[in-house]
């Protein structure tokens, strides 16, 4: 899948300024805004995400990332505004359209459904089975051959993801780092051509980052592209493209991750806030 | 996004005891029905009009027919001279209708849809059938029905109103949907007629002083619920879902034991019986109607007036709208939920009391009452007071209202097809915000 | 005490008609709550659907009883999904609980209701609608079968039902191992893990809602047909909950669950139902205490108490492990 081509090259010549327009974007916001009561969580003027790369979306907390995130993914409905993606207008789209249209998402609390096995949440992952309409689901020769070429699909991913191990465990047993990494790859069954990642690294031991961070990598190798919401800054210089700072849920700064640290906006957005509180809005 | 369905878990439990205990309470606590048989009941009342110089003057030979629950006569009797009548029946439910066809020339019922009414009887009752002439052209009727109904409508909607306000209280506070909350408006319609009509070591009392007891004991009542149950189930961790189970559960064995100790017939208080009504040119009303909402408006005023301007009034809200904040600035959460308990509780009770005034008692008043209650907090915004009682009130006027075009019998019908249409188009209620229903 | 009255009526209880009718009602909300976590408290309405359906077709209407029976087992449960579906799947739990029991109020107040008379009979309910399910009957009237316990009509109505919870029993255990299945359990764990991943919950657990809502209306179209009429009171609200013990008790999400359930369920309401009858006959429970009419409120006194029970002390049932599904999970 690997092509020649560096999609993150294409960035070179992008200003590093709040609502630039990209070459190739998948993913454009115009004027989206969410309030809460009488609180702003997100206004988002303009936001074009660039196609096949790694982009990273930082800020303090309580600046309305997993808002975004919700509005983007359809789980949330904005106040007033337009999503696109692929050129397809998301506005009214059901979050499950959203997911078959190739935009999957994994969400900050991990979603692994623990009452069932590992195996089971792999093969739920993967879109449109014939085995899913109930009249077919009665008869069991309709869909065998499918649910075979899935579990194959899904053991690959498994082994790859290294819980091959874990395979018919109850989800529920998996480490905190172990659910992530199942979440990612049953977001994978899916096919997408866009995966929005909500803190993959929150919660996993440091000897599972590393791989974490090859297998998000590996998700751009593969022609993807990767939206993550983020707090571990070293993680965003390691891995990302292109990094979007959101503060008081606004985009303040965009930029490759190097300029980041030196945007004096971002530096007072982050000093001016209190970093540490363990607030973030929007979280359900 | 993904619902947060767990009760809090604090510390450890027993619930055994605690069921004992509340079933014991209500064993002894509810009525028993348990009356000499002295003989028949009788159903009376007289048929008069007006005549030209406004003077009242009784019709002699119209004829009134008793059905029984089968749909056999019973009974008829004729007005005499004085526009009187009587029938003698044994006890049970009749539908007492007046044959029109024996009116004189000219006069017709001001509600022709009031007959026949429904009649319960025990015996040594002695009760009235009201059969009001007066104008029966169409259009005249329905300005008056529609100001009457109104009325009765308001009078309705302010009784669901006072046993909602507790229902909505609980939930907003402990995110619990009591299906028991209707057993305690029945419970305080029962203790106001042991202490009535049943009596206590002989002694009754007039059901004003009732009144005052239903809300102490009802009160108490929620306090031991709570404290002996909920509480319990919030230590332990439970599920919303199987505390909801659970409050069914209550629900059904608090109603069926109700049933057994008062029997399936309906009872009514000694006091406030039966009063003429006042007659104001578009409607009428009886003067107990008249202080039964006036008293509803001064508890809703009350309890409105607690939740703003009071500190514990304060710190209910604050509860009900983020349990987590309230927790982290120093509000003793659980004493919040035992009071709203005591104060909900208590409100039902009197609510019940009020029922069992303007309608009658029956075991399960409560269980219908509820129905009603959630259409109306429902309508409002599930976990608001405020919008609890907006909403009950809109419920009220809207089934009395809707008698206008569907049945009587199926007036609550209109009411739960509203709750249905509502969640439809705007599932918050007209109070609610958006976030609390996802 | 007449022990062998008391053997026989348990034993109906365990196996007899109400364990049919019951046992299907409660695998119909095994696929509500149980496999989706609908939380369904009208099964009684679907179970009047049912009954009704065939009993309007056939005695109102006067069509032909097997129009009655597609009336009763698709065309009714589905429109009441629809009814009761549509404006709470996309909302919280609670609102579907809350609009299903009003339904059943709803039902009630309307099947009751002298307007409507000459539709449903009212309080008296509809008769004379099953001639044509009677006329299929292998057993003879006037014979009793299977140790006495049942006369020909009965056993051929306990025949069918055992055949239609087997059925239904297979239907679910099939389903249940289908990737639609699946997405149901998933839906019961995280809603928007499902949504994520490109399965519409919404319509999966409408047809959930229908599909356990058609098991249901078979119960109860076997219940009109096996006491040979649909009447109101045998509908009521509460009627729901006997369905809910039965699946609780024998465990929630389990195929077998429901059927154990509902078995224990008759057992033991019908062995205290017998047993209290004697002891008030003959004089063992006073009259002051108890009466032959309060002996029936009991059971649904002991209904109230198994749901606050066993959600209080063992909401997994009798069948069912924590792991798994519990009452207690959501």
């Amino acid at each position: 899948m690997t092509g020649d081509r560096n999609p993150a090259a294409a960035l070179g010549s992008v200003a590093w300024e709040p609502g630039v327009a990209k070459p190739d974007p998948i993913l454009v916001v115009d004027g989206v805004r969410r309030t809460f009561g009488g609180l702003t969580a997100v206004d988002v003027d303009h936001l074009e995400v660039q196609r096949g790369v790694i982009t990273a979306l930082i800020g303090p907390n309580g600046a309305g990332k997993t808002t975004f995130f919700n509005l983007l993914t359809n789980f949330d409905e904005p106040d007033a505004g337009s999503r696109r993606f692929d050129g397809r207008d998301l506005d009214g789209v059901p979050a499950h359209k959203v997911a078959n249209l190739g935009m999957v998402r994994t969400f900050q609390l991990t979603k692994s459904l623990s009452k069932m096995s590992v195996i089971e949440n792999m093969r739920l992952g993967a879109t449109h089975q014939r085995g899913e309409s109930l009249w077919r689901s009665l008869i069991p020769s309709l869909w065998r051959a499918e649910e075979r070429a899935n579990t194959d699909r899904a053991d690959a991913l498994l082994q790859r993801f290294k819980l091959d191990h874990m395979r018919e465990e109850f989800a529920g047993t998996l480490s905190g780092g172990q659910r992530k990494l199942l979440e990612m790859a049953r977001a994978l069954m899916v096919r997408p051509t866009m995966v929005m990642l909500d803190e993959p690294m929150a919660g996993v031991n440091p000897a599972l980052k590393q791989s974490l961070l090859e297998h998000v990598k590996g998700l751009r190798d593969e022609g993807m592209t990767v939206l993550f919401v983020e707090h571990d800054m070293d993680m965003v210089q390691e891995i990302s493209d292109w990094v979007v700072v959101m503060a008081e849920g606004r985009i303040i700064a965009e930029g490759p991750p190097a300029s980041i640290g030196q945007n004096q906006a971002v530096v007072d957005a982050y000093l001016g806030s209190h970093h540490d509180a363990p607030l973030d809005l929007g979280d359900s | 996004m993904s619902m947060v369905l767990t009760m809090r878990p604090l510390r450890g439990a027993h619930l055994r005891l605690v069921f004992a205990a509340v079933i014991g309470a209500l064993l002894l606590s509810t009525p028993s029905v348990v009356r000499a048989q002295d003989g028949d009941a009788e159903v009376k009342g007289s048929i008069t009009d007006v005549d030209e110089s406004g003077e009242k003057v009784g019709i002699a030979g119209v004829v009134i027919i008793a059905t029984d629950a089968d749909g056999n006569e019973a009974g008829r009797g004729e007005t005499d001279a004085g526009g009187a009548w009587s029938i003698t029946l044994p006890e049970g439910d009749y539908a007492i209708e007046l044959d029109t066809s024996t009116l004189p020339e000219g006069s017709g019922l001001r509600n022709p849809d009031k007959n026949p009414v429904a009649i319960s009887l025990i015996p040594g009752d002695s009760k009235s059938a009201l059969f009001p002439l007066g104008e029966s052209t169409v259009e005249a009727d329905t300005t008056i029905q529609v100001v009457q109904l109104a009325v009765d409508g308001l009078k309705l909607g302010l009784i669901i109103a006072m046993c909602a306000i507790g229902l909505s209280l609980i939930y907003g506070t402990t995110g619990l949907t009591n299906f028991a909350h209707g057993e305690a408006v029945t419970f305080g319609a029962m203790i106001g007629f042991l202490l009535n009509v049943t009596g206590v070591f002989g002694y009754r009392m007039p059901l004003i002083a009732a009144a005052v007891v239903v809300v102490l004991v009802s009160g108490f009542a929620g306090w031991v619920f709570n404290r002996f149950v909920w509480a319990k189930m919030r230590r332990r961790g439970a599920s919303l879902i199987a505390a909801l189970v659970m409050s069914i559960g209550f629900s059904i064995f608090f109603r069926y034991v109700m049933l057994f100790q008062f029997g399936g017939r309906a009872g009514f208080y000694d006091d406030f019986r039966l009063q003429s009504k006042w007659d104001l040119v578009v409607f009428s009303v009886a003067p107990k109607d008249v202080v039964l909402m006036a008293l509803s408006v001064a508890a809703l005023v009350a309890v409105a007036s607690a939740l703003q301007f009071t500190r514990i009034g304060k710190a209910m809200r604050a509860v009900a709208d983020n349990r987590d904040l309230a927790e982290s600035s120093g509000i003793d959460v659980e004493q919040v939920i035992s009071r709203v308990w005591i104060a909900g509780t208590a409100l039902a009770g009197l609510g019940g009391v009020f029922l069992g005034v303007t309608e009658s008692i029956s075991w399960d008043m409560g269980f219908r009452i509820l129905l009603l209650m959630f259409a109306g907090v429902t309508l409002g915004g599930l976990g608001t007071a405020y919008g609890a009682l907006f909403g009950s009130i809109i419920v009220g006027m809207f089934i009395q209202l809707s008698t206008l075009i569907i049945p009587t019998d199926m007036k609550n019908v209109g009411a739960l097809i509203t709750l249905v249409v509502i969640l439809l188009i705007r599932p918050q209620g007209l109070l609610g915000r958006k976030e609390r229903i996802g | 005490m007449d022990w062998g009255a008391v053997l026989e009526n348990t034993m109906r209880g365990l196996i007899g008609e109400q364990f049919v009718y019951f046992a299907l009602a409660a695998i119909g909300l095994n696929i509500h709550f149980g496999y989706t976590g609908l939380l369904n408290f009208g099964q009684a309405v679907f179970m009047a659907a049912g009954a009704y359906g065939l009993a309007m077709a056939v005695a109102t209407m006067g069509l032909n009883f097997w129009v009655g029976i597609v009336l009763g087992m698709a065309v009714f449960p589905l429109i009441l999904s629809a009814i009761m579906g549509i404006p709470t799947l996309r909302l919280r739990a609670d609102y579907l609980a809350i609009v299903t029991i009003a339904a059943s109020e709803m039902f009630r107040i309307i099947a009751r209701s002298p307007s409507l008379d000459k539709w449903t009979g009212s309080s008296d309910g509809l008769t004379a609608f099953a001639t044509t399910f009677y006329d299929l009957s292998p057993f003879d009237r006037s014979q009793r079968y299977l140790f006495g316990l049942f006369i020909g009509n009965q056993m051929w109505v306990v025949l069918v039902g055992w055949v239609l919870v087997a059925l239904a029993a297979l239907v679910v255990w099939t389903l249940i191992r289908s990737p639609w299945g699946r997405v149901l359990k998933a839906i019961r764990e995280d809603e928007d893990a499902a949504r994520s991943l490109g399965k519409n919950a919404y319509w999966f657990k409408m047809q959930a809602l229908m599909l356990g809502g058609v098991i249901g209306a078979a119960g109860g179209m076997l219940r009109a047909i096996g006491t040979q009429s649909a009447q109101p009171q045998n509908f009521i609200t509460d009627v729901t909950f006997f369905a809910w013990v039965a699946l609780i008790l024998g465990g929630v999400a389990k195929v077998g669950g429901p059927i154990l359930g509902a078995a224990i369920l008759y057992g033991v309401l019908n062995f205290t139902d017998i047993v209290l009858r004697q002891m008030v006959e003959s004089g063992i429970i006073s009259s002051s205490i108890m009466n032959g009419t309060q002996v029936g409120q009991v059971r649904f006194m002991l209904i109230g108490l198994g749901l606050i029970l066993l959600s209080a002390f063992r909401p997994q049932g009798v069948l069912g492990s924590k792991e798994e599904m519990a009452l207690d999970d959501r």
